[in-house]
Parts: structure tokens; C-alpha cells; sequence
């Protein structure tokens, strides 16, 4: 029987596709990291082994500059989404179907589906006018247009740990004298955090790293790291920018483990 | 019927879920009166309406109809955490997140007593359930039966009026249902707690309970000590579910069953002449020599052998098959052979007259 089950690892070439892959995913990642070690000026010849880039990133007044601003973004816009995220996963789980409920469910997701470019010429048009009609410049346009795209990204998780959640226990909770109120606060959130903290995390990451949207958001002196590198890697090449960007993998990898930590299932 | 010592009436209450073409009568006017103190059962078939019965009285869910009443107070429309009664969940419902204590505290922190008063209840909780060592465990570590104490722990530590149990036994295995069951009426005892247990075991009511509520489709068809409840049946419903019973159809001639030409047994005082379905347990049964003063005339069909006693399978003149069950006899002798005609008799005071 097992024999005549199809296994695509059989087919004939599977390694040798699986392998390219692999090289052409992380090849490059893997040179970047290693010439941002570089001791020479070149990012294609090896000349030793030194921190001068990570020194002369860490003295550069403007990547100091637009790394505090993407920062500040990123942490507005995940806090921002998670609490929206989870008060929609709250009220697309912990209410009997309703109608019209799908649609709700896909207007969630929405930034998932809808090609990033359309949302950010949206985005554009509206707070241009949006501008226009307040005279308000700030950074409160890319937090929120941030906040926007992030909030499939934490509810997602969010939604996973409710539905996952017994709901006996809330029962349990009233039945043992607790209001609404205190049952969310003692048994519901505290059950929930896990996730909470998951999507909250993804989001980070997800705004940490967005250039498309805050290109066409952003006002003039509002570079954020993602749109800086950009704009550099158009001038001239420096190990300044693989060591950023080494950072920056190191920063998303260790917050992408800790997600995958706190969602996997407790065995 | 409103006594001195009642602690819940519930007075004709009744529970639809859904509307329109999808409305279902889960509960159909039901009316109990639970005494303080008591070992109360619900039993009855699968889908009967006994949880139902049990989310109303805890306040998960509202009556469409009738009156809950707790110590007198109407207290059906209340929400759960507003009534002095406590649960013990199917699937415990322990909270993950908190440790064998903290969930033991959690109702009476939410009642808000003071710290030193909730530290020495958890004490006596544990010592109570004999859960002491594992105060300190977090609940997903426990086994089944433990899981089964600290709930009940839990539900007991805010000292409700009332405990209402559904189906806690029933996630255990044989062995620890037994213990369970000695344990439960132990603490019961010692805590002195009105319980409502509700089971779908008719061996675990009859020996557990002080009194048991028999339901069947959304009606309690009767209430009484499981002693009543086994000898006296009401009607054929209560008669074939708890226990094993032989049905036989008598026509009433002033006040008597005629049940065969010269076998007639008196009935109670104001019986209608008609038809009327008798019930007679299968131990109560005599088998006679046949053509006996008395006796009905039966055809033997098989006999099953249990040791103790043997199960003797017999067709009467009529059609009607019923079964008879002898004791087995200290020298052994075999009992009666397939085919051979006997009579069977019963005495007058094994016979019940069922409603239907
Ligand atoms: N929320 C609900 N919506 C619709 N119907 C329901 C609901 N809850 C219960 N019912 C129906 O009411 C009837 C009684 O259910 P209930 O759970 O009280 O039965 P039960 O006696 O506890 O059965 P079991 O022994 O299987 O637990 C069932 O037919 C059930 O389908
Ligand atoms: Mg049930």
C-alpha cells in the first residue's frame, strides 16, 4: 500500500530542486551576514575579519535617527493592532455565528489579500487629503496606515488561542462568582496572553520591516530603517548596510522563535 | 408543596431553545422540591433534559417559563455568579493557568473574603479531598480522578447551598467510580452540602442517592427514595428503566386483575373496570408445579445460568414472554428444562398497576 501512495520526495530531481532552493534562499543571506564582516571596503572581496561596519553603522547619526523612528513605529503600530486584533478575534469567536459574519472575517484580513501597492496608493490619496484638511505632518499617518496592515497579522494568532480555549472554563469562572468583567480579566486573558504576545510580535516584525507602504505614506524626513537602506543601496554600496541588515535578521529571527515557541501546542 | 426544609422548588419550568419551526421543548413543565441536605439524583436516558435541568438551576441558562426557587427567593433570572450554587463540570473545567490551590481560591476571591480566611479553607479543601501534597501542581500534571477531586474542591471551598454534579463520574474508569462514589457521599456527609448529581447510571442512582428524579423527554416521571423508585414504579417508562421488569396486560372486573381464568389479584380500592399494564419484577416470580392453585400456566424457553442465580425465560398462554429468576438451590439441582410446562405465580404485594 505504501508503495502506491504518492510521495513527491520520490520524483526523480527532488534533491537536486530542493537543494537549488535552499542555496538560492540562503546563499545570499549567508554572504550578506559574511561581508558585513568585512575588513576591506569591498562587499565582494574578503579582505579579514573586523566590526569596523557595525562601528561605523553605530556612529552614523542618521541610521541612529531613522532605526529610533522605525522603532517607535513598529511598537505603536503592534500595540495599536493588538488590542483591535484581539477584540475582533473576541468577537468573531466568543459570539454565536451571525450574519454577514464571512464578510467581517475577510474585511479582518483584508491586507493579506489586497495587493500592497492598491492599499498604499489608498492610503496615499486619503491622508493626502487628510493633510490637507488638518495641517498635521507627523509620524501619526505611518503608525496608522502600520497599524492598519498589522492587524490580520496579530489576530491571527490571537484568534487561534481563543478558539483553542475551552469554554466550559469561562462557564466555570461565573459559576464561581466572577462577573463578565473578571472572568476576562482572570480566566479569559490570562489563558489568552500567549497569543496576545504571538501577534503582537508578528506585527512588530511585520511593520519593522515594511518599505512599500511607508514609501508612499511617509512625508519628506520620515525615513524609516526599511526606506533608509533602500535609498542607500541606490547611492553606493557599504558594509554599513549588511551590517544593518544583519541586525535587523538577528532582531526578527529571535522574535520569530519566541512566536513559534509560544504558539506551538503544549504537549 | 412548600415545607420547612425544602431548599430548591421548581415549579413548573420549562426551557425551549431555538424558535419558530427549529423549536425544541427541552424541559416540558417540571416541578421537584429538593430538601436540604439531600443526595438528589437525576436520572434518565440520554438527551433527557437533565442538564438542561442543572444550567437553569446554576443560572447558565434562563427558564422560558416557571419559577426557580432557592430558600423561597426566586432566583431564576439571576446571572450564575449571583447564585450561592456551585458546579462540578463533566470535564472539570479546571483553569490551565493556575495552580491546584489557586483554582480552590478562585471563588472565594471572587467573593472577596479576607486572605488568612481563604488560605485556611484551601487548607481544609485539600485535607478534605486528600489533595494536600499536590497543592502546589499545576492542574494539567493531574490524573483523572485528582483532576475530579480539585473540582470538586474548587466548587465546595465558597460553601454554596448547593452542589449540582453532571455526570462527574463518568470520565473514570470502573475502579475509580467506586471510589469516587464512596468518596462523594463521604464528603457530602462530612460537608453537610445539598448535592444535585445527575447520571445516566441506574446503579449509581439506586445506591447513591437519598432520593432520585426520574426524567424522560424533557418531564420528571417520578421522585422518590430509589427504594420507591425500584419496588413501586408509577409508570412503564420508570418500571423498564430502572431494573428488569415483566409486563402483563390484566382486564379490571370490580376491582380485581383477572390475569387467566381463576388467577386474579386485588387491586387498590377504586380501580376502574378496563385493561391496565402490570409490572412484576422477575425475582419475584414463583415457579409451581403446573396446574397449581392460582397459577398461570407457562411454557418453559431457556435458562440462563449466572451462578448465583439462574435467568428462566418463559412464554405464557397468551404470548406474553416473561422472565423469572430462581436462585440457584444449595444441592445444585438443574433447574427447570426447555419445553416443560409449568406455572408461575406472584404475590399480590409484588404487583404494580402502572399509569400509562
Ligand atoms: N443549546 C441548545 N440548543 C438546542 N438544543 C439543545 C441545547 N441544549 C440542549 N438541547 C437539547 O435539549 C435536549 C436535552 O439536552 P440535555 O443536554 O439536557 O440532555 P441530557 O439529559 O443531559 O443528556 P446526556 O445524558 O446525553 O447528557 C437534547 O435533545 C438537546 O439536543
Ligand atoms: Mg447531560
Amino acid at each position: 500500500m505504501a508503495s502506491r501512495t504518492f510521495v513527491a520526495a520520490r520524483l526523480p530531481g527532488f534533491s537536486t530542486i530542493a537543494i537549488a532552493v535552499f542555496i538560492a534562499l540562503y546563499l545570499p543571506i549567508a554572504m550578506l551576514m559574511i561581508y558585513s564582516f568585512n575588513a576591506g571596503d569591498s562587499i565582494a572581496i574578503w579582505d579579514g575579519f573586523s566590526f569596523q561596519w557595525y562601528e561605523r553603522a553605530w556612529e552614523n547619526d542618521k541610521v541612529k535617527e531613522v532605526t529610533i523612528r522605525s522603532l517607535i513605529i513598529a511598537a505603536s503600530a503592534a500595540s495599536i493592532s493588538t488590542v483591535a486584533a484581539t477584540m475582533a478575534a473576541l468577537a468573531t469567536t466568543r459570539k454565536k455565528p451571525f450574519r454577514g459574519q464571512t464578510g467581517i472575517y475577510v474585511a479582518i484580513n483584508q491586507p493579506l489579500m489586497v495587493p500592497e501597492i492598491v492599499t498604499a496608493v489608498a492610503l496615499l490619496i486619503f491622508f493626502a487629503s487628510v493633510k490637507v484638511a488638518t495641517g498635521y505632518q507627523g509620524l501619526g499617518y505611518l503608525i496608522l496606515a502600520h497599524s492598519a496592515f498589522c492587524v490580520p497579522f496579530a489576530y491571527l494568532p490571537i484568534r487561534a488561542r481563543l478558539e483553542g480555549m475551552n469554554l466550559t472554563l469561562e462557564t466555570a469562572a461565573a459559576d464561581l462568582y466572577a462577573t463578565p468583567w473578571r472572568t476576562f480579566r482572570y480566566v479569559t486573558l490570562p489563558i489568552l496572553a500567549p497569543g496576545i504576545v504571538a501577534g503582537m510580535m508578528l506585527a512588530f516584525v511585520t511593520s519593522l520591516d515594511d518599505v512599500v507602504i511607508t514609501l508612499f505614506v511617509k512625508s519628506a524626513g520620515q525615513d524609516t530603517l526599511p526606506t533608509y537602506l533602500l535609498a542607500q543601496i541606490r547611492r553606493q554600496v557599504t558594509g554599513e548596510v549588511n551590517a544593518i541588515s544583519t541586525v535587523l535578521l538577528a532582531l526578527t529571527v529571535i522574535l520569530l522563535t519566541t512566536f513559534f515557541l509560544l504558539t506551538r501546542k503544549r504537549s | 408543596m412548600s415545607s420547612d426544609d425544602a431548599l430548591i422548588e421548581i415549579v413548573d419550568v420549562t426551557k425551549a431553545f431555538g424558535a419558530g419551526e427549529r423549536r425544541f421543548l427541552a424541559l416540558g413543565g417540571v416541578n421537584a422540591t429538593i430538601r436540604k441536605g439531600e443526595f438528589f439524583t437525576l436520572l434518565g436516558p440520554s438527551g433527557c433534559g437533565k442538564t438542561t435541568l442543572l444550567r437553569l438551576i446554576a443560572g447558565f441558562e434562563l427558564p422560558s417559563s416557571g419559577e426557580i426557587r432557592l430558600d423561597g427567593q426566586e432566583i431564576g433570572h439571576l446571572p450564575p455568579f449571583r447564585r450561592p450554587v456551585n458546579t462540578v463540570f463533566q470535564n472539570y473545567a479546571l483553569f490551565p493557568h493556575m495552580t491546584v490551590a489557586q483554582n480552590i481560591a478562585f471563588g472565594l476571591e471572587m467573593l472577596g473574603k479576607p486572605k488568612a480566611e481563604i488560605a485556611a479553607t484551601v487548607e481544609r479543601m485539600l485535607t478534605l479531598v486528600k489533595m494536600t501534597e499536590l497543592a502546589g501542581r499545576r492542574t494539567d500534571q493531574l490524573s483523572g480522578g485528582q483532576q475530579q477531586r480539585v473540582a470538586l474542591a474548587r466548587a465546595l471551598a465558597p460553601q454554596p447551598k448547593l452542589l449540582l454534579l453532571d455526570e462527574p463520574l463518568s470520565a473514570l474508569d470502573l475502579k475509580l467510580r467506586k471510589e469516587m462514589q464512596v468518596e462523594l457521599k463521604r464528603i457530602q456527609h462530612e460537608t453537610g452540602i445539598t448535592f444535585i448529581f445527575v447520571t445516566h447510571d441506574q446503579e449509581e442512582a439506586l445506591t447513591m442517592s437519598d432520593r432520585i428524579a426520574v426524567m424522560s423527554r424533557g418531564q420528571i416521571l417520578q421522585i422518590g427514595t430509589p427504594r420507591e423508585i425500584y419496588a413501586h414504579p408509577t409508570n412503564r417508562f420508570v418500571a423498564d428503566f430502572i431494573g428488569e421488569t415483566n409486563f402483563l396486560r390484566a382486564a379490571v372486573k370490580g376491582g380485581r386483575a383477572v390475569l387467566g381464568p381463576g388467577v386474579e389479584l386485588p387491586l387498590a380500592a377504586g380501580t376502574a373496570d378496563g385493561e391496565v399494564t402490570l409490572a412484576i419484577r422477575p425475582e419475584h416470580i414463583r415457579l409451581v408445579p403446573e396446574g397449581a392453585a392460582g397459577a398461570l400456566s407457562a411454557t418453559v424457553g431457556d435458562a440462563t445460568y449466572f451462578g448465583t442465580d439462574s435467568h428462566v425465560h418463559l412464554t405464557l398462554a397468551d404470548g406474553t414472554g416473561i422472565v423469572a429468576r430462581q436462585q440457584t438451590d444449595p444441592e445444585g439441582t438443574q433447574g427447570p428444562q426447555a419445553g416443560a410446562v409449568l406455572g408461575v405465580t406472584f404475590p399480590p404485594s409484588a404487583v404494580q398497576v402502572l399509569e400509562d
